[in-house]
């Protein structure tokens, strides 16, 4: 009897916080993002329910709870249920081991990090039998974009989380936010911080890599089907909750974690995952969508051979000055950020267009057909 | 196999492919309308891509032979219901030729400036659809915030926001009115800036190019066999332009370039559509200095009777030569009216252009031809 109440004294408390961080998560952030992509519309937003439009999420949660409760008649019906707390697994575990505050962590792992890299791994699972119990083929195709892009772009997430592990020395997150008690690691690897940041959005499939839910070609992708409060699961607790699990883990690994000026505390914590958060809906009001063979090849021919290159040679600076690795290293990083926003752009261009004219020739582009020809110029 | 390529018996055989039929449409969030598609798909790639007509069908051909002249002229402008203008342009051409109106030169003026706004607007829509299909979703809010600018001038001058009824046979139904000139003069100021800022916005994004540059290429020889016109065949540099080549209204006394693409793809067709929208801001300049005075319609009887014959009139959409075949027995009512849309071309277009692709070009080759289904079904 005592070890279930044990069991429960430890569990009970974590659970709690837990849900309630996703739950905030799921009212705050879309909030944030429809006020701030009505801003960057120039108009104004949900601001009616409410002061300023704030008790919008709410109200939008009370409508979907009380939805009719649909499942496809031909579904499969125990795995089309039981998707969505499949997906809602990965946001719950992973704060497991994220340091809120000084000695607050709810379980200090000494292999947070492999923990963290596990049980995001986890997260591709719920998409994928959401996507294949729909039986619909929107779902399926979605549910399967989702798997083929997670796994690709989990391994720069890796490569790069353990830059981090190089660094600091240890796989304890407590010993990661330590560390970082000088200088943060996205100062001394921005590059790392930047595939971090671009990967996880690919992971977290939200724009420009929101291709498992393409709403222009699939409609709602792996989650068409469902409805109700089982659709705010996904849209809501699912999608925010693993930006935010994404964005404390980022903040834990590269900017200090709960460390800030005058006092440390869940506050800075908070404060860096909003801004990561709020990256992460700025890419969603400016960038288009990539089409599926792009997102593979820019992660297999660009993402990774980077992050690769980026972890030998961190590696090697370890090797080489054991004692102070930091400014080689952020040297290398910076220079290739440099070099990335001088060359990257212009090269893209240039192999688009190559890439352009070999279409044309290909479909053997005659002569141009002329009218009288008054007055027209050429574009 | 290459990305525009097609598939092979022999790879299909080698590969034991199966096929995945995915019924796209019409109710779909990038159809526009309720244009349906059948994709024959094999994993992502299509195989071939049948477009299914008839679900906005309202018998517009058939309606007009059993309204008066000018009965049929309220209902045209529901045709291509984001270009309506044209529609009634193109109509009320047929009728004066047919009756051998001269229209009053005040009227051609009006027509060519709220034409060009209209078709400024429609290009709004296009290409805010075309970058919803990309998946970008703030452009769209961008140019619907500048279409409403136009939207609120044209209700000043028709009444109306989308269906205009303005035209009538020998002129227009009233005159401008007395504010719109200042309205006008502001929003062509401010317009070329807010051009520069979609561009900004779209033109410069890597992303957007390496979706659209070199994707769904239609060779000029093709757009003239497919009967595509307008911005489409232009992008593929067939250098024709009714405003140009016919001259019909006051266009000939305008001075304005036709913008020409050179590779006909998704980049060329969605650049087109932006330079028109400035040419359309220079050609409303031109003719709001040029306005004469004038009476703005004759006052002819509600009642027409056109001598007996046949003929075709077209004016140059935002979409393309849109044009009425019309056929009178001189009687009240046209004995035949057969209109032809230019969306219906470009959609016979797309089963040539898609095979070889992803799921997700097929949107975005649908969004570059600015499909709109109102004209298509008749």
């Amino acid at each position: 009897m005592s070890d279930i109440i044990d069991f429960l004294k430890n569990f009970l408390p974590g659970f709690g916080i837990a849900l309630s961080v996703i739950g905030a998560s799921a009212v705050v952030f879309p909030f944030a993002m429809r006020r701030l992509w009505g801003f960057i519309c120039d108009r104004l937003g949900p601001n009616r329910v409410g002061p300023q439009g704030l008790l919008q999420p709410f109200a939008d949660g009370l409508k979907l709870i009380i939805k009719e409760d649909i499942t496809p008649a031909q579904a499969n019906r125990l795995l089309f249920l039981l998707a969505p707390a499949v997906a809602l697994t990965t946001p719950m575990l992973m704060q497991m081991v994220i340091p809120f505050s000084e000695g607050y962590t709810m379980v200090d792992l000494n292999i947070g990090l492999i923990y963290v890299v596990a049980v995001g791994a986890f997260s591709v699972l719920g998409i994928l039998i959401a996507g294949w119990a729909s039986n619909n083929k929107y779902s399926l195709i979605g549910g399967l974009r989702a798997a083929a892009q997670m796994i690709s772009y989990e391994i720069p997430l890796i490569l790069t989380i353990i830059i981090v592990a190089l660094l600091t020395g240890s796989l304890s997150l407590n010993k990661v936010v330590a560390a970082q008690d000088s200088v943060w690691f996205a100062l001394v690897q921005p590059l790392g911080f930047i595939i971090y940041v671009i990967a996880g959005v690919a992971e977290l499939n939200r724009t420009p890599f929101d291709l498992p839910e393409a709403e222009s070609e699939l409609v709602s992708g792996y989650n068409t089907e469902y409805g109700g409060f089982r659709f705010a699961f996904f849209a809501a607790l699912i999608e925010w909750g693993n930006v935010t699990v994404w964005a404390m883990a980022g903040s834990t690994l590269f900017l200090g974690g709960w460390r800030g000026p005058f006092f440390g505390s869940p506050f800075w914590l908070g404060l860096k995952v909003f801004i990561m958060a709020l990256v992460v809906i700025w890419f969603f009001t400016t960038f288009p969508r990539l089409q599926v063979d792009q997102l593979m090849s820019f992660a297999w021919k660009i993402l990774i051979p980077l992050s690769l290159l980026n972890l030998a040679a961190t590696g090697l600076f370890i090797v080489l000055w054991p004692e102070n690795f930091l400014i080689p290293t952020a040297i290398l990083s910076w220079s290739c950020i440099a070099l990335f926003i001088l060359f990257f752009p212009g090269a893209v261009k240039k192999v688009l267009m190559r890439k352009r004219l070999k279409l044309l020739a290909e479909k053997k582009l005659t002569a141009l057909i002329s009218g009288t020809g008054r007055g027209g110029i050429r574009s | 196999m290459t990305a525009a390529g097609e598939i092979t018996g022999q790879d299909r055989s080698m590969l034991h492919l199966e096929e995945m039929v995915l019924n796209m449409g019409p109710q779909h969030p990038s159809t526009h309308g309720v244009l349906r598609l059948v994709l024959h798909l094999d994993g992502e790639m299509l195989i071939s891509v049948d477009p299914v007509l008839g679900y906005l069908h309202r018998g517009f051909e058939k309606l007009a032979e059993n309204r008066t002249y000018l009965q049929y002229l309220a209902m045209i402008s529901r045709l291509d219901y984001l270009s309506g203008i044209f529609m009634e342009w193109s109509y009320v051409r047929s009728v004066e030729a047919l009756m051998d109106i001269e229209v009053p030169k005040r009227a051609e003026y009006i027509r060519v400036i709220i034409g060009e706004l209209n078709r400024i607007i429609s290009h709004h829509v296009a290409i805010g659809d075309f970058m919803l299909n990309l998946g970008a979703v703030t452009p769209f809010f961008w140019v619907f915030r500048d279409r409403e600018d136009v939207m609120d001038m044209l209700e000043m001058v028709t009444g109306q926001r989308m269906m205009y009824n303005f035209m009538r046979i020998g002129g227009v139904r009233w005159d401008l009115p007395d504010a719109f000139e200042a309205d006008c003069r502001k929003f062509l100021k401010e317009f070329p800036g807010r051009i520069d800022e979609y561009e900004q916005l779209i033109t410069e994004n890597e992303i957007f190019l390496s979706r659209t540059l070199g994707m769904g290429i239609i060779k000029p020889f093709e757009a003239l066999d497919y009967g595509i016109s307008g911005p489409n065949a232009r992008a593929s540099g067939v250098d024709w332009d009714l405003r140009r080549e016919v001259g019909y209204s006051v266009y000939p006394e305008f001075d304005f370039a036709v913008p020409l693409g050179q590779h006909g793809d998704c980049f060329d067709r969605y650049k087109c559509r932006i330079e028109e929208m400035r040419q359309s801001v220079r050609i409303v300049e031109q003719a709001l200095d040029s306005l004469c005075g004038g009476p703005v319609n004759l006052k002819l009887p509600p009642m027409l009777r056109p001598p007996e014959g046949d003929l075709y009139r077209a004016v140059e959409s935002p979409r393309g030569e849109f044009g009425v075949y019309l056929v009178s027995r001189g009687g009240l009512r046209p004995w035949r009216l057969k209109l032809r849309d230019p969306t219906f071309s470009a959609i016979s277009m797309i089963p040539k252009l898609t095979p070889g692709y992803k799921i997700a070009d097929v949107v975005a080759i649908a969004g570059s031809l600015d499909l709109l289904m109102g004209g298509v079904d008749r």
